[in-house]
């Protein structure tokens, strides 16, 4: 748990970085969220009746979010 | 034990030796026990990697090139990513990955819903409750060639017990429709076979999910006088959430590469209503022989699935964590 100077003087917890911050400071959680998201973006890409060029991207977009997946990982919680 | 003692039965050191060993590290002179465990592991290792790993690796080299498995000694040329251009431009793939969406969105919702109310039932201690759990566990451990076997005799439209059942119901003649052979049934009849079977296992995670429940929640929620609904809305389906939405992201994963019951029941057909991703692999590799082309399908396919399986092992944890 991320303690900063205010909380260690009142002793109180500080709460986790948010999303944004989570992102900025490449922490595990929201990297892995994103991630998360692009593989289900590519997924709904490659199934939906809709457009064929959207299926024709959805490849591109699953890889990526796998290898990202893969890379964030190993980023500190 | 006295020195006096040992030198005047000498054979009984020896004896204890030679019932027990030396460790292992000192028997392999200059190898530490981790070097030891690697050895001892090595071949399961080898094995695996052999099985698993070198046709992963085989198929992709192979999704880049034009071989055929029928002219394996033809001159092997390297085709880039034509064939994943290919597969990702061709209105047929599309339509067979829509089918496998349909097939996939129909089975997951209700399967979980059925699933779901089946636990639910099942978790309320009632007479016999253990034998009925057993029977309805049942199609879930029979082997998917017996149940598409067995489900193709009842959908014969003539003396197949569907049509006996269902025909009255709907104030019809048996053999006026066929669940295989029909346009619009044959997705359906797919999806009500995946249902029968793979229902229990979701009523299986369902039923985990609701008996993790801790009792004192609902004795709170009754000191609260929260009514039976509200406790359900409250209580039961939040936290037996994580739970269905493992059993959703895993029948998920196994239904987009389903092959053998849409295999043994329509082949895909009729024409191509159908036909789900697996089938159209199948067909590039075994029926035109394209196995260059049917590689870069499969790597498109296992990407797909290795992505999804990322975001299952994900949500494991978190239950896990719960």
């Amino acid at each position: 748990m991320i303690v900063d100077e205010h909380s260690r003087r009142t002793n109180i917890e500080a709460r986790p970085p948010g999303f944004v911050s989570g992102l900025l400071r490449l922490r595990r959680a929201p990297w892995e969220m994103v991630a998360t998201i692009l593989i289900g973006a590519g997924v709904v890409m490659l199934m939906q009746p809709l457009s064929i060029d959207l299926y024709g991207w959805s490849f591109a977009v699953i890889l990526g979010g796998t290898a990202m997946f893969l890379v964030v990982s190993h980023f500190p919680d | 034990m006295t020195e006096a003692s040992t030198t005047s039965r000498p054979g009984l050191v020896e004896q204890v030796i030679r019932r027990h060993p030396d460790p292992v590290s000192v028997r392999f002179r200059g190898l530490s026990d981790r070097t030891i465990a690697w050895l001892f592991i090595s071949p399961t290792i080898v094995l695996l990697l052999a099985i698993n790993l070198f046709p992963l690796l085989w198929t992709v080299y192979l999704s880049f090139t034009n071989y055929r498995a029928n002219r394996p000694n033809a001159e092997l040329r390297g085709m880039g990513t034509t064939y994943y251009e290919q597969i990702l431009s061709d209105p047929d793939v599309w339509e067979s990955m829509q089918a496998t969406a349909h097939f996939v969105i129909a089975t997951i919702a209700i399967e979980t819903v059925l699933g779901f109310a089946i636990a639910y039932l099942i978790d309320r201690k009632f007479r016999g409750h253990a034998f009925w759990t057993t029977v309805i566990l049942i199609p879930m451990m029979l082997p998917p060639a017996v149940v598409g076997n067995f489900w193709k005799f009842l959908y014969q439209p003539q003396n197949g017990l569907f049509n006996a059942i269902v025909a009255p119901v709907l104030g019809v003649s048996p053999g006026s429709f066929q669940m295989l052979g029909d346009v619009q049934l044959a997705p359906w009849s797919i999806i009500i076979v995946d249902v029968w079977m793979w229902t229990p296992y979701v009523v299986l995670i369902c039923l985990a999910g609701l008996r993790s429940i801790p009792d004192y929640l609902y004795e709170a929620a009754e000191v609260d006088r929260a009514s039976p609904l509200r406790q359900f809305w409250s209580v039961t389906l939040p936290m037996a959430l994580p739970f269905i939405m493992l059993a959703v992201l895993f029948r998920g994963i196994e239904n987009f590469k389903m092959f053998d019951l849409v295999n043994l029941l329509t082949s895909g057909g009729p024409g191509s209503t159908t036909e789900v991703a697996s089938i159209t692999l199948k067909r590039a590799a075994f029926e035109s022989w394209r196995t260059g082309y049917a590689s870069a399908l499969a790597v498109i396919l296992f990407v797909t699935v290795f992505g999804l399986a990322n975001i299952y092992v994900k949500a494991l944890n978190r239950v896990k964590q719960r």
